[in-house]
Formats: C-alpha cells, structure tokens, sequence
C-alpha cells in the first residue's frame, strides 16, 4: 500500500478564504453589471475585491455554535428576570421610560440594519464583503428580536410599550430614528456602509449602546443589561466590519476620498442628531446616572474618535464638519430636547417629569457653563406652575427641521438664546432647517429630502386621522383625533410621570413585593 | 411530593403587544416566534424611496407578482426565530463535527475506492458554487421580499447554504490530495461541459426580479430536485451501497437539513397557492417551468455518478417532486 503524502497544513486565513471568497466566481451567461445592479451607481471606484481583508474569520458552523452557547445563556436569564418580577427591583419606575424609548425608537432600526445588510450583503460583487454583511444581517435580527423578547415582559405590566411597530410610523418624534434609517437605507450600499457599517456602528455606537446598557446596569434592569451584553461581541464584529469598508474603499481609488468624505460629514451629522435623544435620556432619564452626555461625547466622541481620525489622516480623511458646532452644543442638546419632551407629554408614548433637587444639582455640576443660567429655572419656574395645578402641555404643533426632523428647538451657535433657523427655497416650496449641517445635507440631495413624511406636515395636511373621521364636524378635537391614529391610549401612556399608572403599579406592586401589608 | 414553590403574583396589564393581540387574540401569550416574526418589518409612512430602486417603496409587496392580502399569513411551521434557528443548527453543526472526526479520526477517506473517491469530487465539489448561489439568492429574498414572516426564513436559508458550501469545501480538503481539488472542481464549474445547464441556471436565477418567483427556482425548484437526488439518492442510496458510508456521514448535515427545510418550503408554497387562483396558476406556470429547467440541468450532473442510470433516477424524482408539490396545493 502507498503510503499517503501528509497533506499541506493550511492556515487560518488561507482556510477561511476557501471557505468564502473561493465560492464565487465571474458570471458568463449573465454579466456581472446585471448580477450586481448597483455596484457602480454611486460613482465608488472598486478595482479589485480581492484585495479585502477580512475583519473576522468566522465560518458558518462556528458561527452557530458560539452564538447558539449565547443565545441559551442570555434566554435563561430573561426567564429568570421575568420570572422574578424583575422589573420590581429597578431603581424606580421613571426609569422604565428609558427603555420605552430604546424599545420605540431602536430596536426597529436593529430590523432595518438586518434588511439593509442583506441588501448589502446581495449586491457588493466581491465575495468578502458579502459574507461579512450578511452575518451582519443575521446579527441585527437577532438585536431585534432579543431587545422585543426582553422588553415583552416590560410590556405585560407597563404602558407605551404596546404599540411601538404602529407607532414607528407615525409618532412625531420617533420619524427622527426612523427616517434616519430609512435615509441609509435607500441610499446606494457603499454608502449604507459608510453610513451604518462605520459611521453608526463604528464611530456613534459607543455613544448609543454604552448609555443604554450601562444604564440598565446602574439601574437594576437585569433584562435589558443581559441583552446589551450579549450583543457586544456581535458588536466588535461590527466594527471591524465598518473599519474595514472605509480602509478598503479609500485604498481601492484616490477618487472615491471626496465621495466617502461628504458621506462621513453626513452621517456623523445625522447619527449626531438622532443621538440628541440618548444625550436627554442620559442626563434625565436614568435615576441612577452613568455619567453625563457631555461627558460620554468627551470621552467616546472626542477622544477615541479624535484618535480614528488621526489614524484615517494618511488616506486624506478629515474629521467630519460641524465638529466645532458640535462641540458647543454638548452644553445645551439634552436640556433642550427633554424641555421639548417635556412639553410635548400629552402627544408622546413615554412619560416626563421635573428632576428631583438633587438630580438638579447634579445636572448644575455636571453643566457649569449652562445649566443654572438658561435651563434650571425654567425647570423650576414648571415644577411651581404644576404644584399649582399649572402642568405646561403645549398643544401647538412645532415646525420640524426638513431633514432630521427634530423641532427646531436647536440654538444658534455662539448664543443658546436664539433659536436657530436656516432655509432654503427650492422648486417653489420652501424649506427648514435647524442647523447648517442639516441645510447643507439637504442642498446636496434636495430630491430625496423634499420626500420626508414630517409627522407635522402630515397632521396639516389631514393624514394623521383614522378612517372616517371627519376634521370639519362640530368640537372637533385635532390632538384627541391624532392621538388615536397613533394609538396612544391618553392618560396611560401620556402625560407626567407624577400620577402616572405606571407609577402608582409600580409603587404597589414592589410593595406587594417587599413588604406584608 | 409537589413543592409549591411561589412568587409575588402581579396581574398583567396585558399578555403581548397590540399588533400582536390583534391577530392571536388578547388573552392569549405570544410565542417568541409571534413576537419576533408578526409586523416586525415597516409597511407605512416611508420617508425616501429607493436612490436605487425609485420606482419602489423600501418594502414594497408590488415587487411580486404573487398577491397576498396578508402576508403574514405565512408562517414557518418550523418556528424558526434567531434563538431557535441558531439552537437547532448548533446542534447539527455538533452532529456533522463528530461525523468528521469519526472519518478523520479512523482514516476512512483513505479506505474508500478510488473510483468512488474520484465521483464523489467531481460530483460534490462544483456544488460549493452552486450553494453559493443559494445564499446568494436568499438574500435577495431576504432584501427584497415582504414581509418578515417570508424574509426571515430566507436569511436563515440563506446562511445554511453558506454552511452547506463551507461544508462541502471541508469534505473536498479531506477527501483530496491538496487544495487543487478545489480549483479543478471551480474550472469544471466554469468550463466542464456537464455544469454549463447549471450553472446557466443559477447564473439566470441571479437576474430574476420578483421575489417569489426566485422562491420558486431557488428553494422549491433546484432544491428540491438537487437534494433528494445528490443527497438521499446518490450519496446516501447508490454510492453508500458501495462502500461510500463516509461520505454519507459528511454529508448528514445536507440531508437533515433538506428534510426539514422543505417543510417550511412547502408550507409556503401552499399558503400562497391557497390565497387565490392567480396566484395558483402563476406558482403553477412557475413552478413548472423551473422544475423543468433545473431537471435538465441536474441531468449530465446525475450521470457522473448514475451513469445510464441517471435517466430513470431522475425522471422518478421528479415524480416525487410532482407529487410532493400536489400536497402543497399546485398541480404540475
């Protein structure tokens, strides 16, 4: 008998490339440009996809073990939370708003991350890439269905969970999380990348996921902290996935620097706004506070991000615009967004509330420059109005800024007592903005933010009624009618935490809990 | 002896969310499928539409011929969300590593005819690719299709085929001398005459626009044809008659996996059939059409192995075919 040769040892990246890219190959009987529709569309230049490196090495079997050993584990400990009555042992019941928010306006785009990955994932023509997104893909459907799974048993006892898929679509604030996704969405898949592969996941992320998760942490919230958890590995993927697109695009060609720099100004922008509401649910959200959201901006935007643009410098990438505005704006974004919340608590899903003293004084020391001068007495001057039976619901309708459509409750740079309006006319219309970032982004692509669906155009227009309501009839209440349209059961989900159900259940039940009465 | 073991008892304000109450009724707890599956994807009030596909909402149902006045009326009767999907591939997976091991462990690739050796690479190395194009495929469902009853499952599909390639590439690494089996395998893929009807066949799948009708040619058509007759009939049945029980081993994963997955692709398949006559007549046109295709491809395929027999095999599976899609509400 011959004796066989021992067969070549191979290595792991020389494995993993069989495994993947050795998969793929030139189509002949359709051309490649029909295969892959919208690979050239967006003007990036890719001459040769094998030069991917890939960020991870993780094949399909390995992949089910790892994540199947997670998914037993993080399951365990959501039974046992709910089991528990878990959500008793949170610091107190305000808390629970913060989750409503991450329920209402996240873990959906967590589900438009999964389809627009798999889009990704089926149009780059080069076989890396598009394993990595497609794991990607199956990732984000996991986030999404872990956080609805962990958050359900939030649901069975709480209000402004009930309707979080029916009220994506249609609540006036959470069309700012929504069309900020379904903007990545519809743009070209190198730009989806840029948009969520680096910029979102990779730049903002820590600013996202960080507060939440540390949040629940410090708050007792076993449920929400085990799947934030959990997802962190799936997280690291992420980003070495998103670095590897910006360093694999730039390298490809010296034309693609000017487009993937625009996209980068953009997107840093744009997760920047929608990060406005993490700034508030930091800095008034959580009863046991993590740190402050000027903070977190210091520490995970300015540090670590300053030292990712350092290091992108040698492929001619700048930091992205609008930073110095950025960086005058940490002082006032969260008292400005939660005064908007604040309100605007007859028409929202989540419940606000004045700080307790000393949560004012934290914010007093955590905001030196600003807080005490513009934002505490206003606070105050609410809270006396409400103990006077005063509770301040504004009932008028803001104007929304055309491309992040958050109020325009920003102020102008250099002076937090002047609201900051840009416009635009453009086809006969004309157009608001609340800052020169958002301006800009929407003169760049005016035909596709001219399509926004803003949640208060869409009330003036008559679209935010429920079939067969007539808005002509005698006493016709516009708020009352649009609060059915968005399922918003009045009383339960809205208005001040102080009376809330949410808050006596809660009172009750952790008595029932700790005590024998 | 019963313990009766206790915990403060609170009354729920209710047992799931509205979207979900809606369609099981409001007494009733959700499963984690229902909870992960029903209304997940976004149907109203889209804010851009495609740069790339303007003629489309982001989810749009009119990307398919077929017509559903719900699509959730699919459901996948495996129960499939990522925490169950995951958990029953690992424990495949778990499967087909200690098969590996107990060929490897005991040399047995080395024991097996050469001749069979030498089928089993012609025959199972080129389908790499061709699983290839499966995950390929079901990503564009994944992407395009509506409704996440209907997408999910396609992503799922998607990565198992992923898996299926990766699979069979490890069979190739121990089955052949050095990785040149793999390149030989990739030109018999691109040049070999007995692939060409296949490879065309996948190659037009990749141009095909309506997500349904790539449900067609994809799962219910090739699928259904190329794993009953490489895994269960010549694998399992033929070549393991010849002493090629090992191969079976390796490919055990295939084989369990097609079992089940055509559970789900025959339950999809019914309920939109059942939803309309156009519908069953367009599935049916479809449905034929591939089937017809993916035969006449799978053909010289069958003959690397089955020889004259390839003829008769064939012509029986997709008998079995006809049949089993008769169940499913289509008469072909």
């Amino acid at each position: 008998m011959d004796m066989k040769v021992s067969k070549k040892k191979l290595g792991l990246k020389e494995k993993y490339q069989h495994m993947t890219r050795g998969l793929g190959w030139e189509t002949t009987y359709q051309s490649m440009d029909e295969v892959f529709p919208y690979a050239k569309y967006e003007g990036i230049k890719i001459h040769d996809w094998d030069k991917w490196e890939d960020p991870f090495r993780l094949t399909m079997d390995a992949y089910w073990k790892y994540q199947a050993e997670k998914e037993r584990k993080l399951y365990a400990i959501i039974d046992a939370y709910a089991q528990n009555n878990g959500h008793l042992s949170v610091t107190d019941a305000r808390y629970i708003n913060a989750i409503k928010l991450f329920l209402n306006g996240i873990s959906p785009l967590e589900y438009m991350a999964h389809r627009g990955f798999a889009h990704a994932g089926r149009q780059f023509p080069g076989v890396g890439p598009r394993v990595a997104c497609l794991m990607q893909s199956l990732d984000e459907i996991r986030h999404a269905q872990t956080q609805i799974h962990s958050l359900s048993n939030y649901n069975k006892y709480y209000n402004g969970f009930h309707e979080y898929r029916h009220m994506l679509e249609r609540v006036w604030y959470l069309s700012v999380p929504r069309s900020f996704f379904d903007d990545a969405y519809t743009a070209g898949p190198f730009e989806f990348m840029v948009a969520i592969g680096f910029s979102f996941e990779y730049v903002l992320t820590n600013l996202l996921f960080v507060p939440f998760v540390s949040g629940a942490a410090y708050n007792g919230d076993m449920g929400t902290m085990t799947f934030g958890f959990s997802a962190q590995s799936d997280e690291a993927r992420h980003m070495t996935l998103g670095l590897e697109v910006i360093k694999f695009i730039l390298e490809q060609d010296p034309d693609n620097l000017p487009i993937v720099q625009q996209w980068i100004d953009k997107w840093t922008w744009r997760g920047y706004r929608v990060l406005t509401l993490v700034g508030m649910m930091m800095d008034y959200m959580l009863p046991k506070r993590i740190m402050s959201w000027k903070e977190a901006w210091e520490v995970y935007f300015e540090e670590n991000g300053g030292a990712l643009f350092k290091d992108l410098a040698r492929y001619g990438i700048r930091p992205p615009k609008w930073l110095d505005q950025i960086e005058q704006d940490k002082d006032h974004i969260s008292h400005q967004a939660w005064a908007t919340f604040y309100n605007y608590a007859a028409a929202c899903n989540f419940h606000t509330w004045i700080p307790t003293d000393d949560e004012l004084d934290w914010l007093s020391q955590k905001y030196p420059n600003s807080f005490d001068k513009y934002y505490r007495p206003r606070l105050e001057h609410w809270r006396e109005e409400a103990k006077k039976g005063n509770r301040f619901y504004n009932k008028t309708l803001p104007m929304l800024c055309q491309t992040c459509q958050i109020p325009m409750i920003f102020t102008e740079p250099g002076d937090p007592t002047q609201i900051c309006y840009r416009e635009v006319d453009y086809k006969d219309n004309k157009y608001h903005f609340c800052s020169d970032g958002c301006k800009e982004i929407f003169e760049h692509e005016p035909e596709k933010y001219i399509q926004a669906w803003l949640p208060v155009h869409q009330i003036y227009q008559g679209n935010c009624f429920n079939e067969g309501v007539d808005p002509t009839a005698e006493g016709f209440d516009p708020l009352a009618a649009v609060l059915d349209y968005y399922h918003l059961n009045f009383g339960r989900d809205n208005l001040d935490f102080d009376g809330s159900e949410d808050q006596k259940n809660f009172e009750a039940w952790r008595g029932m809990a700790t005590k024998n009465t | 002896m019963h313990i009766d073991l206790r915990t403060v008892s609170i009354k729920p304000q209710r047992q799931t969310f509205d979207h979900i109450a809606r369609r099981i009724g409001p007494d009733k707890a959700a499963t984690r499928y229902q909870e992960g599956t029903l209304d997940v994807q976004a149907t109203h009030n889209f804010h851009y539409r495609p740069t790339w596909a303007p003629e489309y909402e982001i989810f749009d149902a009119s990307r398919s011929a077929i017509r559903m006045a719900d699509w959730y009326a699919f459901k996948d009767p495996r129960q499939f969300y990522y925490g169950a999907y995951t958990l029953a591939r690992a424990k495949q997976q778990e499967t087909a590593e200690s098969n590996f091991d107990f060929v490897e462990g005991r040399g047995l690739a080395e024991t097996l005819p050469e001749e069979l050796r030498d089928t089993v690479l012609k025959l199972l190395l080129p389908l790499r690719h061709v699983a290839w194009g499966g995950n390929m495929n079901g990503a564009f469902i994944t992407a395009y299709g509506y409704g996440t009853a209907l997408t999910q499952p396609c992503l799922f599909h998607s990565m198992d085929q992923l898996g299926i390639a990766q699979y069979i590439t490890r069979v190739g690494l121990l089955l052949g001398d050095d990785v040149d089996v793999l390149d030989e395998a990739k030109t018999s893929w691109m040049e070999g005459e007995a692939w060409q009807g296949l490879r065309r066949y996948v190659e037009d799948s990749f141009v095909l626009k309506d997500p349904l009708e790539l449900f067609v040619a994809q799962m219910v058509a090739l699928d259904g044809l190329l794993y009953p007759l490489v895994y269960e009939t010549i694998i399992d049945d033929v070549l393991a008659s010849k002493g090629g029980t090992p191969i079976a081993m390796l490919t055990q994963f295939m084989t369990d996996w097609y079992a089940e997955t055509r559970k789900w692709v025959d339950a999809t398949v019914k309920t939109a059939a059942a939803e309309s006559p156009e519908n069953k007549a367009l599935l049916e046109k479809w449905i034929a059409h591939w089937r017809d295709r993916a035969a006449s491809a799978l053909m010289p395929v069958a003959q690397i192995a089955l020889g004259a027999q390839a003829d008769a095999l064939t012509s029986e599976l997709v008998g079995q075919f006809n049949a089993r899609l008769a169940k499913a509400g289509v008469t072909l």
